[in-house]
């Protein structure tokens, strides 16, 4: 009985399985084109799951050798299955194997029913309680029916009785891992995940490569709609990538966003775009809501707008593009881009950038900075330095790339101190001065690509006039957009971060140092030179030539946590319960440094901006210009100089 | 309720940096007109209908601005009096004083005198429109408001007081019309080439300051700015009233 009871489970099970694929294919194409080359994608598939996935996984060793033998086992026990018991391959040798296969398997889904006897808050619940008990039951029962095969029990065995209790395991484990994985069961992350893998939007994250600037609008395409309003407005391969989800929540453990009490939860996010492009309400949603926002009262559907229906604008604006979620995934989602993507329509078409949003966007427009002043005051920061100008000089070696914190009196310090060391390193250098404008990274992030291309555009402009080897930024910010983000539109150079470069400088003897002696330190890592670049090292190469031991925080590197003040956070302002500097400054706290080094404007006055008594922060240009030891510079003579007369003042 | 209303717009100019921008307080006209009329507000520009600024009014949501084409330096006075008129315009809103040109403020006043209908500076809220009439807030100095009736059609400027523009959108700001007019071109003999210099800021007055406590100095600082020296002239003849003018005048150093 059971030889022609298993056929038709397997058999109808895969028939539903390929059916509900058609259907899920017909959902993502809802989505608009996308360049993917589609044959090349999939061969490169395995070794992206094999070796890009799993890299992300293995940071946790637990659930990565878990998923090793779960998966692995699941996929030979489904294969062998399928031909042992669908076509009657009764094969001894194997029967063996697939007894093998569905003990590794076995084996792989005890530790996921293990880790969810007590589940941690991040992972959701609901249906995906239910997989393992599924996993074991398709491993076991597969194992009973195989028994048989391998000749270990005589045909026949148990009558009945086993044939019913066989035949419904085997129902239960087809139903859930096969066509479970395509109707929108918690497998459905293997089916959606494989694809996503293959025809992702950045495929140059494979291979150990980095992708990490925002994909350009193309502004002359005026039937190109600006940003994403409705589900169907992304990409086909972003929806396939929303599918892709296995609501493991390691994004909602790294969001600085979620953990302020920001109305944000990434892993929602994700949840919420399958919910539009899928149809339907939030209700059955089995893991941590927006906090502040409970379940059930958000729905959409393929055709209806997404924010102030299935999402709220908030969600989008809690959003300080620190790209943790991103680096966390281990489906390799891109949330950020998607979050930027519903921005740009909020402020392309709705004109609805909240608080401070729209004030900024316009002194971006007239002014060319963020702060609305007037553009003549750009060098007012370095009137003493008798700084280079390009206009002047034409051709350099390095162009030290001010940004707009030129207009903000904190980072004028940074900014000197950086100026010292350069002319230290007697290097030749020179800046744009009032040529210069905002990079436009606060622009594109706020969603306003119109703005962002029209600064790049004109700062592309500018740089083409002049020759130069490199690009040398104590803005992350600025660094990141000019590396990454103006290739797009025809700028291509060589940038350095200042810790990068004053690492080279240390490296090829050109600094004269002395020892660091203000106490202890720790590095914050600012996003936008970390997980945006991938620079950690010459930070602490840096802060190691001083003499400084870094006292590490628990989140640091890839982990590090955000000052909270990326993506225009500060400018959109979101209540939440706590602020996200302030959970900084307790990871800063914890250390018991008396000192943290930082490398980027924004972290500066983040991190400034926590209430005393707190530890110094310092840049660090300034740490190292503080311990600069100039040789050539005769001692400031102290002039016996001229006893003034006081001023009469009246 | 189906009033026409009609915002007048001019090209303005960012305080730091000069750049061409809408003008803020014809923004905040836009943003009372959209408030009150909706897609039914007019928009209206008398100059250069190839000026890109223009399009930051679109961006608020217009589906069109009307430009009666000017050029530069042209007295607008005539041919915005007759467009107004023949538009059927029930209210009209404007900034208190350009950005850029003349900038003189006087505007409203001549096209209020032109028409022959009542002005309202300093607009803060329309509270209603009935038969005819509206019941608006005119916003007052020191946050004061004074409710006044007035019969349509009505010419009203805004300041600050009127509500904060909206954002302006690129969206709807590149898909808007700029739909231009061809209308009569009247030369302006007063704005010759020498007639404008630039603007000097006016003296202050020195502030005196006699408080002898700290009482004292904070009634001074949140009293209502007043001359002092002034006095209420009330029910007196026109003969008596110029001549406390005239010694006013003399004694400020106005007239010598």
């Amino acid at each position: 009985m059971l030889n022609t009871l298993l056929p038709i489970l397997l058999f109808t099970a895969l028939a539903l399985a390929v059916l509900g694929a058609l259907r899920r294919v017909r959902m993502w194409r809802r989505g608009r084109p996308s360049p993917v080359n589609l044959l090349a994608g999939l061969l490169a598939m395995p070794r992206r799951y094999l070796v890009d996935l799993h890299h992300v996984v293995e940071r946790d060793k637990y659930m990565s050798k878990t998923h090793v033998a779960t998966a692995g086992g699941f996929v030979l026990s489904a294969v062998l299955a399928v031909l042992v018991h669908g076509f009657g391959l009764h094969n001894q040798i194997l029967g063996y194997a697939l007894l093998v296969a569905t003990v590794i398997m076995f084996s792989g889904a005890l530790f996921v029913f293990k880790r969810r006897l007590n589940p941690p808050s991040r992972l959701s619940k609901g249906p995906w309680m239910r997989l393992p008990k599924s996993l074991l039951m398709f491993a076991a029962s597969f194992f009973i029916a195989t028994l048989p095969v391998a000749g270990i029990l005589p045909e026949g065995t148990g009558g009945w009785v086993l044939v019913a209790l066989l035949g419904v395991g085997v129902l239960w484990g087809v139903s859930e891992l096969f066509f479970g994985m395509t109707w929108g069961g918690p497998m459905k992350h293997a089916f959606a995940g494989a694809l996503h893998l293959a025809w992702h939007r950045r495929a140059e994250r494979f291979g150990g490569g980095r992708s990490t600037g925002l994909k350009p609008l193309d502004l002359e395409d005026r039937s190109a709609p600006l940003g994403v309003e409705k589900p169907a407005d992304f990409t086909w391969n972003q929806l396939l990538g929303f599918d892709a989800c296995v609501q493991c929540g390691k994004c909602e453990a790294m969001c600085p966003a979620f953990a302020a009490g920001q109305p944000l939860n990434p892993k929602k996010l994700i949840q919420d775009m399958v919910i539009g492009l899928a149809g339907g309400t939030d209700a059955n949603f089995a893991g941590s809501p927006y906090p502040g926002k409970p379940l059930g009262e958000h729905g959409g559907h393929p055709h209806q707008p997404i924010v102030n229906g299935l999402v709220d604008a908030e969600t989008l604006w809690s959003c300080t593009t620190c790209r943790a979620c991103v680096e966390e995934c281990p489906m390799m989602i891109e949330h950020v881009d998607a979050i930027v993507d519903m921005r740009r329509h909020l402020t392309l078409e709705k004109g609805a950038t909240p608080n401070k949003g729209a004030e900024v966007l316009d002194n971006l427009i007239a002014t060319d900075n963020p702060g609305g002043f007037a553009p003549g005051g750009r060098m007012n920061w370095a009137a003493d330095l008798s700084l280079k100008l390009m206009a002047d000089v034409k051709t350099t070696e390095v162009l030290f790339w001010v940004g707009d914190g030129a207009f903000d009196m904190r980072n004028q310090r940074t900014l000197r101190a950086f100026v010292k060391v350069l002319k230290a390193s007697g290097v030749d250098f020179a800046v744009l001065g009032l040529e210069e404008r905002d990079s436009g990274d606060v622009a594109r992030r706020l969603g306003d690509e119109a703005t962002f291309q029209q600064l790049a555009r004109r700062n592309i402009q500018t740089l083409a006039q002049y020759r130069f080897q490199r690009i040398v930024t104590c803005d992350p910010h600025s660094f990141h957009v000019l590396k990454n983000e103006y290739g797009a539109l025809g700028g291509e150079y060589q940038v350095q971060h200042h810790s990068t470069y004053i690492a080279e400088l240390i490296a090829a003897g050109k600094l004269n140092l002395g020892q660091h002696k203000g106490g202890s330190v720790t590095y914050h890592d600012p996003c936008y030179l970390g997980r945006y670049n991938g620079e950690y090292e010459a930070p602490r190469e840096v802060l190691r030539a001083l003499g400084i031991e870094v006292r590490e925080m628990e989140r640091s590197g890839f982990r590090s946590r955000c000052c909270g003040g990326g993506g225009g956070a500060p400018i959109t302002d979101i209540p939440g319960k706590q602020r996200i500097p302030d959970m900084r400054m307790d990871d800063i706290r914890e250390t018991a440094a008396e000192l943290v080094a930082v490398g980027c404007p924004q972290c500066t006055a983040m991190l400034e901006g926590v209430v005393e008594p707190r530890p110094q922060i310092k840049d660090l240009a300034e740490l190292v210009a503080d311990v600069l030891i100039e040789q050539d510079a005769p001692a400031p003579a102290t002039s016996p100089a001229a006893k003034r007369e006081p001023a009469e003042v009246h | 309720m189906s009033t026409k209303v009609i915002s007048l717009v001019s090209i303005g100019a960012h305080p730091s940096s000069g750049r061409a921008r809408r003008a803020e307080q014809d923004a905040r006209a836009v943003e009372l007109g959209l408030q009150l009329a909706g897609d039914n507000l007019q928009v209206v520009h008398a100059g250069d209908p190839r000026e890109e600024a223009l399009r930051a009014y679109l961006g608020m949501g217009l589906e069109h601005l009307d430009v009666l084409e000017q050029p530069a330096g042209a007295d607008v006075l005539g041919v915005l009096g007759d467009y107004l008129r023949q538009a059927g315009a029930q209210l009209v809103l404007t900034g208190s004083q350009a950005e850029t040109g003349e900038g003189s403020g006087m505007l409203p006043f001549l096209l209020a005198e032109k028409l022959g209908w009542p002005l309202v500076v300093g607009l803060a809220e329309v509270e209603s429109i009935e038969n005819g009439t509206a019941q608006v807030l005119q916003a007052l100095p020191r946050g004061q408001r004074r409710r006044l009736k007035v019969r349509l059609p009505l010419l009203a400027t805004v300041d600050n007081a009127a509500p904060k523009p909206r954002q302006s959108a690129f969206g709807p700001a590149r898909r808007g019309v700029l739909a231009e007019h061809q209308v009569a071109v009247v030369e302006d003999p007063v704005l010759g080439d020498d007639a404008l210099q630039p603007a000097r800021p006016r003296p202050k007055r020195l502030k005196v300051i006699k408080a002898k406590s700290g009482a004292d100095r904070m009634k001074a600082a949140t009293a209502k700015a007043s001359g002092g020296g002034g006095k209420v002239l009330k029910d007196v003849s026109p003969q008596e009233g110029a001549e406390a003018i005239l010694k006013l005048l003399v004694e400020e150093g106005v007239l010598r």
